[in-house]
């Protein structure tokens, strides 16, 4: 009888020292955490136009974004070299969801002011949210030198102003995908028959080769006809190619203009027709405001 | 009637292990490598911790997306191309405290402390041996060790680009802050 229950009870104890290990890690068992999606771009820019990504907190942007001529130019021209539209931009996160830019484009001289605002992070966990939602909005001011005596020059023809919603998914490490629905509006426009204002619709995406390079395109299907016939969809197709410290973005385009303001109403140039541009973009980061867990450094 | 006595004894084995069980959810893993090129940095202060000062079973549970870095930049980088946390997002360790009947947890005071077992990070599992040392305060346990990694050893590749500027060696400094367990 002794035996049995020295047995039984040797048993019980050796249960319990076996299942010690693993019942201490459950004692580590938080509560479901949420899990917020990161990098679904590499870069605030997905090829010319806007990404969800923002500047971290206390982070600063320089972009330099360069847009060649069309290749068709020919040799005279070596194939767009000699004509190039490039932008200056910096942009600061104020938080994680807000930041603010200042930028400088060749096109009409034009200097931009922007925001952006994340109001939604893609989330999986305790918190479910399939989208991350961005808004993107931007006032250009065209600082040409007056040329045209015919009509007043008010401050307010030479500005433009750019709305858009950014709406992307992170649906795998490799494959990430965004909406986005804009409205620019032009205080000014060429002629009598267009509108001020233009809808568009675009789509975009990148898919990762390796871990520091990835695939991105660029679509934005401009809804309204109410711009003038000689203009095209714009579309870009681009690598990404991220270098430690700054991201490098070689693409090719349609596109002249690198503000959204002149990239998606204005795109004169057709890829059918072999109006394609080199582009790049080069992205430094800055780390301005240290976070808190190193601002005693 | 001996049957009753050592049932007795064993519950009462149970109840004591249990009750000699610490616990942190707020411990502190730092990490720390100096290359040529970038001197990276890193601190994670909601580290998972359970001791258990009978056996001296010690395991660990670290978010790695919780690691938070100087450089915002350094950190997508972190969790995008070296630890993959999509894939892992966890590194744990289980193991024990191999002297820990040389520990009195009722006497305050500084004991030292010799930690084996299985550390994994980047899906990688690797035998580990560290000392450290356990600082009695009271009824809290502080436990502190420092010791180092080559990043070979976890599968964490460095790109080539940047091969020989990023050091292969991390140093990890780990300070948890161990309460006893309540039920």
């Amino acid at each position: 009888m002794n035996r049995i229950a020295l047995l039984i009870i040797a048993l019980a104890f050796l249960t319990f020292q076996s299942a010690a290990q693993d019942d201490m890690m459950d004692l580590l068992d938080d509560a479901p955490t949420t899990e917020f999606a990161s990098a679904t771009f590499k870069s605030t820019h997905v090829i010319v136009g806007q990404s969800i990504e923002s500047p971290a907190k206390g982070t600063m942007l320089l972009n330099i974004q360069h847009h060649f001529g069309p290749v068709n130019s020919g040799f005279y021209n070596f194939f767009g070299f000699d004509q190039a539209v490039t932008r200056l931009r910096l942009s600061y996160g104020i938080t994680d969801w807000l930041s603010i830019g200042l930028g400088r484009t060749t096109q009409n001289k034009t200097w931009d002011g922007s925001l952006k605002i994340k109001l939604l992070r893609q989330s999986s966990g305790a918190r479910n949210m399939p989208f991350t939602i961005s808004y993107y909005g931007n006032i250009g001011i065209n600082t040409l030198e007056r040329t045209d005596f015919s009509r007043p020059d008010y401050f307010s023809s030479r500005l433009s102003y750019v709305n858009q919603l950014l709406i992307a998914r992170k649906f795998s490490s490799k494959l990430s995908l965004q909406l986005i629905p804009s409205l620019i509006h032009r205080n000014l426009v060429e002629t009598r028959q267009d509108d001020n204002d233009v809808y568009s619709l675009g789509a975009a995406g990148r898919v990762k080769l390796t871990n520091r390079m990835s695939f991105n395109f660029e679509y934005h299907y401009i809804l309204s006809k109410q711009t003038a016939s000689q203009y095209y969809n714009s579309l870009s197709l681009g690598v990404d190619i991220e270098t430690g410290g700054h991201v490098f973005q070689l693409f090719l385009t349609n596109s002249a203009g690198i503000n959204e303001q002149y990239f998606i109403p204005y795109t004169d140039g057709s890829w059918l027709k072999g109006d394609i541009r080199i582009g790049f973009n080069i992205v430094r980061t800055f780390t301005i405001v240290k976070p808190k867990e190193f601002a005693k450094y | 009637m001996k049957l009753i006595t050592l049932t007795t004894v064993l519950f009462l084995f149970a109840f004591q292990a249990e009750a000699q069980r610490y616990i942190t959810k707020t411990g502190r893993i730092t990490f720390f490598s100096d290359g040529p090129l970038e001197k990276i940095e890193a601190v994670n202060n909601g580290v998972n911790s359970a001791l258990d000062s009978q056996s001296g079973m010690f395991v660990f549970k670290v978010l790695m997306k919780s690691f938070v870095f100087e450089k915002a930049l350094m950190q997508e980088h972190f969790n995008e191309n070296y630890v993959e946390s999509d894939k892992y997002p966890l590194a744990t360790f289980k193991g024990k405290v191999k002297n820990i009947k040389d520990i009195d947890f009722t006497k305050p005071g500084i004991y030292d402390a010799e930690v084996e077992g299985d550390l994994t990070i980047h899906g990688k599992t690797n035998h580990v041996a560290t000392t450290g040392t356990f600082t009695i305060e009271g009824s809290d346990v502080l436990g502190k060790s420092l010791f180092t990694i080559k990043l070979a050893d976890y599968n964490i590749k460095i790109p080539s680009i940047v091969e020989g500027k990023i050091a292969e060696e991390i140093l990890i400094t780990t300070t948890i802050d161990l309460k006893p367990l309540k039920k």
